[in-house]
């Protein structure tokens, strides 16, 4: 990584928090398990990084520890937005009908 | 294999990037939050399936294997029971941390030994961080599932021990930065990362899991990110920065909650306030009600307000709790449920179990929207909960929870516990609330008694 590359990571780093900091503090504490089980999900994106190294075969060491690593993040993808969207569909307002 | 695939990628990372935003901003209300996690699930299809394009991957096999392991394994974790969510949010920051930490320790050892010194820094924030938050969430989470002793273990000078294992860790992580080429030092490093996460957990109780489930969230978060500079990837670095700010602004919120100071929590000092002052037994009485008189002047309020506390759900009551609701609701009582932020094991816990529950989402209310409500209040129900009602911590500076946040239940006009026995609860302190002149204590498991209140409350219909 070279130091243009940093600044504009450092860049994108502080805006996305400022972004996260701005767009959560408006989620109400009804939906906070929510919030934590959708926010653990979208953290899974690592996937991506662990694809690369497993499908980029450079060692035996990075393809083992990707491969590991991929099956770690998809069981986070997978589970996280199930379960978010689960808890997400018991939320009704009153009125609604029950099952 | 195609040609310009790397800017394919690239678009569809910037296109996920946006879409995980717009994901949490879905989010902020029940009626646009579904929609949210569809615009999440999209962005992780569509940046998934461009990294699959990266024209470097030379094998696809091991890939696919590891995809629908993955799959596999992630079915099940997000099918289980909402009680069980605590353990299951836990266990998924584990994996989080797992991928994090594997792919760092990969990466140090393709690069290694020829690291800027910036570069080996972040990694060895990614790999500390994450080493942590991988074995601190197996504890917790084997905590909450009951596999580990719940416990807190705590001895003295354990503060300090724990500072001297992360300095360590801290100091190796320096030598390396300076000195890359002492690559037989890396695994100390992650070593001693793990057996922090272990130490940091061990003084832990089940009341501090809200707390200490953000704060593995806000490790997590900040570990992707760290992962993401090493990897240049900007959608890393977004999805961990949002994933650290939801953390670190639940794990300040419960901490405000728990009356914590937030470096306290920072530090991993919690879990040893708690052993203050249990004292002074006066011989004060408590009235005590039954089913039939708790259902009468239950009939004949106006506004009831239930606080659930995370007895409720061990007792599983909260089937009874809605059936009580319905039976009131009918007779034209306005019934709402007041929530204190750290109920339950992790942050919202208590919403989510309502809910499961089919109360509408609109009949909780947080503890600002409650508080207010008291003094209008005919009865506030307490089914489960203790040191969130405990009027001490508005009043007794000497009480070891003075200055926690509280519901004001003393305010309504009746107070209703149910309450096993006169014990005082998981923090060992005395509840004034309970020999208040407008308390009544109702005797019994949570959910038998609700279930008694039940039949009075038909039983009087018939009647009457």
């Amino acid at each position: 990584m070279n130091k243009a590359d940093l600044i504009n990571s450092l860049y994108v780093f502080i805006l996305a928090a400022f972004i996260g900091f701005e767009v959560i503090r408006r989620v109400s504490p009804l939906l906070h398990t929510p919030l934590m089980s959708l926010t653990n999900a979208l953290d899974a994106i690592a996937v991506v990084g662990a694809i690369i190294l497993a499908g980029e075969h450079k060692t035996t060491l990075s393809t083992v520890l990707g491969t590991i690593a991929i099956v770690a993040a998809t069981s986070n993808v997978v589970g996280g937005f199930i379960i978010t969207d689960r808890m997400l569909r018991m939320f009704k307002p009153s009125g609604t009908k029950k099952p | 294999m195609i040609p310009g695939s790397e800017q394919i990628i690239e678009i569809t990372y910037i296109v996920a990037a946006v879409l995980f935003i717009f994901s949490l901003k879905w989010l902020s209300s029940p009626a646009s939050a579904r929609r949210g996690v569809l615009a999440g699930e999209i962005g992780m299809a569509l940046a998934i399936a461009g990294t699959l394009l990266y024209r470097g991957i030379v094998d696809y096999k091991w890939l696919a294997i590891a995809l629908v392991l993955g799959a596999i394994i992630g079915v099940p974790l997000g099918n289980v029971g909402m009680t069980a969510v605590p353990q299951r949010t836990a266990l998924s920051h584990a994996f989080g941390a797992l991928c994090v930490t594997l792919v760092g320790t990969a990466e140090f050892y393709l690069r290694a030994p020829h690291i800027q010194p910036f570069m080996m820094s972040v990694l060895s924030l990614e790999v500390i961080l994450g080493g942590l938050t991988v074995t601190g969430s197996l504890m917790a989470a084997g905590k909450l599932q009951e596999i580990l002793p719940q416990r807190p273990i705590t001895y003295k000078g354990q503060n300090f021990v724990n500072l001297a294992v992360l300095a360590a860790a801290i100091g190796i992580a320096v030598y390396l930065v300076l000195h890359p080429e002492a690559m037989y030092l890396y695994p100390f490093m992650v070593g001693i990362a793990l057996v922090f996460g272990v130490m940091l957990i061990v003084p832990i109780g089940g009341a501090d899991m809200p707390t200490v489930i953000s704060l593995l969230n806000a490790y997590a978060g900040l570990s992707a990110a760290a992962m993401g500079f090493v990897l240049n990837s900007k959608l890393l670095i977004v999805a961990g920065a949002l994933d650290g700010a939801s953390g670190f602004i639940l794990s300040v919120n419960m901490s405000k909650a728990m009356n914590r100071s937030f470096t306290n929590v920072l530090f991993g000092a919690f879990g040893q306030v708690q052993t203050a002052a249990a004292g002074a037994a006066e011989t004060r009485t408590a009235r005590s009600a039954t089913a039939e008189e708790a259902a009468s002047i239950l009939s004949a309020a106006n506004k009831v307000v239930i606080v659930p506390g995370y007895g409720m759900a061990v007792a599983q009551a909260q089937h009874k709790v809605r059936e009580l609701y319905d039976a009131l609701t009918k007779r034209g009582v306005d019934v709402k449920f007041g929530i204190h932020p750290v109920a339950g094991r992790m942050p919202g816990h208590m919403n989510v179990l309502l809910a499961e529950a089919d109360i509408p989402y609109d009949k909780l209310m947080d503890m600002e929207e409650a508080n207010p409500d008291f003094p209008q209040t005919d009865v506030a129900l307490i089914i489960g909960a203790n040191d969130v009602t405990n009027p001490a911590a508005r009043t007794d500076t000497g009480s070891p929870i003075y200055g926690m946040p509280i519901l004001d239940v003393d305010k309504a006009r009746t107070v209703m516990v149910i309450k096993r026995s006169m014990n005082p609860g998981f923090a060992g302190i005395d509840n004034p609330l309970y020999y208040l002149d407008n308390t009544l204590m109702l005797f019994g498991d949570a959910k038998a008694f609700v279930g008694s209140i039940l039949r009075e409350l038909s039983g009087g219909g018939a009647h009457g």
